[in-house]
């Protein structure tokens, strides 16, 4: 327990970075994400089917294969973007695939009789999606959305081995000065994940309710 | 955009390639006698009698630090500095090398294998601290090396006072990252040092930063690329590592590097792994006492 005390600013200071991640790697997944859904459920083919592909390559990609070929193959080309965007690009490529996923399930739920509502009063494509479907399948996805980011938080813990010095690096550098305390501190850094993912599923709480239908 | 595709996958598979070039380095320079006779000479009841009539030992290495334990993929043996000081041992206890079980040991898992008696002994560049003295047994040191940066050639890191704001690499928890963060520097954690070496490499990291001695080891399989630089600026006591439940395996640890120390095989094992960066033969530090 005394080495999570002695510790508490560098712990403070590593939880700090896998916030930052989280918070902008989630950011950036859920504009991307809904991007994408949006060329998925959009009339154009070629989009579509872009998208497709996009979701169907990097979904199905392992993080951490991505993160190696982004982390070691960028600077064989050369390509300068430091370690902390190379990890986001790497989160983001891959959890925007997910997002994009459950917010396609969510349109989906919303039956095709709104669409060709709102197109009857003449919305165009792009008013549709953002005033009468996606609002609603917001709704819907909640739950999943928030898997999604629960996972990318737990998912930044592999980081620590590309450059990023966030709380699994933490974890391992008190393991590697405080042996004999092993406990205490995988005890102490599960707990930081679990502050972090439970205010996620708060959020998703709250939202839920705020957007209860009445 | 294909191009660049083509070109990150072209990437990946020369960062795959490259993880299994050889070495080539498997030689024995230590002539090491294997005892035949060897369980005879060992007390009832103790772990190297036990060890000795089984015929088997199974000894943690390291497989990615040249010089010290290295094994490529093509290799059914490790070579290295530690791998030699293991093989000291177990030819004591009357098992000949290509009998050794060489299991592979990463920084984070070696006290754990101690524990679980997944190995018998570790010979990982293994430092010797009083946290690690209370979960498991440190016999030693046999070595002593510190801290030094690794660098490309021509860079403008000539040693400690230069990293303050560079990117330097390390293995993820290292002590080695720790004291360059302390000095300003920004500490970049990989999982194994091959994949921090490849970064200094391909510049994506100003410096790699670890034991001097296994700078050496990477700087010569790329002496046209990689050099060290600057004086160790720490102080990292190398010991073998044993279970605290055997804790008479210390006292015959310590005899038998003793013994090495003494007649010139010690020496011998240097001068066929690590003196070949062109490094000079040190004079053996003195052990500590077994309690």
């Amino acid at each position: 327990m005394q080495v999570l005390i002695d510790n508490f600013d560098k712990l403070l200071d590593a939880f700090g970075k896998t916030f930052q991640l989280f918070v902008v790697a989630g950011f950036l997944s859920l504009i991307f994400g809904t991007m994408l859904a949006a060329m998925r459920v959009g009339p154009v083919k070629v989009l579509d089917r872009a998208a497709a592909l996009y979701v169907t390559i990097f979904r199905n990609t392992p993080l951490l294969v991505l993160l190696l070929l982004v982390v070691f193959g960028f600077p064989k080309l050369d390509i300068r973007l430091g370690f902390f965007w190379m990890n986001i690009l790497a989160l983001t490529m891959y959890t925007s695939t997910f997002v994009c996923e459950a917010l396609r399930s969510g349109v989906n739920s919303i039956p095709l009789g709104q669409a060709e509502a709102a197109r009857s009063i003449g919305l165009g494509f792009t008013q549709t999606m953002r005033n009468v479907v996606l609002p609603q399948s917001f709704r819907a996805v909640v739950p999943p959305l928030a898997s999604v980011l629960i996972a990318l938080t737990k998912n930044t813990s592999l980081c620590s081995i590309f450059g990023i010095a966030e709380g699994t690096a933490a974890m391992k550098a008190l393991l590697n000065d405080n042996t004999a305390d092993l406990w205490p501190i995988v005890i102490g850094i599960a707990l930081g994940y679990i502050i972090i993912v439970e205010l996620i599923s708060g959020a998703a709480a709250l939202l839920e309710r705020h957007w209860r239908i009445a | 955009m294909k191009r660049v595709q083509f070109a990150v996958l072209a990437a990946t598979a020369a960062l795959i390639l490259g993880a299994c070039g050889s070495a080539g380095d498997d030689e024995n320079p230590v002539d090491t006698k294997v005892d035949d006779n060897a369980a005879s000479q060992f007390e009832d009841g103790t772990a190297m009698k036990a060890i000795a009539e089984s015929g088997k030992v199974r000894i943690g290495v390291k497989f990615d630090q040249p010089g010290l334990g290295f094994k490529s993929a093509g290799d059914d043996q490790p070579a290295g500095f530690d791998v030699e000081m293991a093989k000291i041992v177990a030819a004591k206890l009357g098992i000949s090398a290509d009998k050794v079980e060489w299991v592979e040991t990463i920084s984070d898992n070696r006290e754990p294998f101690l524990q679980k008696g997944t190995v018998d002994f570790v010979f990982a560049s293994y430092s010797i601290t009083d946290d690690r003295r209370k979960v498991v047994g440190q016999a030693g040191p046999y070595f002593l090396t510190g801290q030094q940066l690794l660098v490309k050639k021509g860079s403008d890191i000539k040693g400690v006072d230069d990293i303050k704001g560079k990117e330097v690499c390390s293995v993820t928890g290292s002590t080695s990252l720790k004291q360059v963060e302390e000095k300003g520097a920004k500490a970049r954690g990989f999982e194994t040092y091959s994949q921090c070496r490849d970064q200094v490499l391909d510049g994506g990291v100003d410096s790699m930063t670890t034991d001097g001695s296994i700078l050496l080891g990477y700087a010569a399989l790329n002496p046209d690329e990689l050099e060290v630089v600057g004086e160790p600026f720490s102080e990292e006591r190398i010991g073998m590592g044993y279970s605290q439940d055997k804790p008479e395996l210390c006292q015959f640890l310590t005899d038998t590097i003793q013994e090495a120390m003494d007649n010139g095989d010690w020496a011998k094992a240097f001068e066929g792994t690590l003196g070949k960066s062109g490094a000079e033969t040190p004079t053996p530090p003195t052990m500590d006492a077994c309690a």
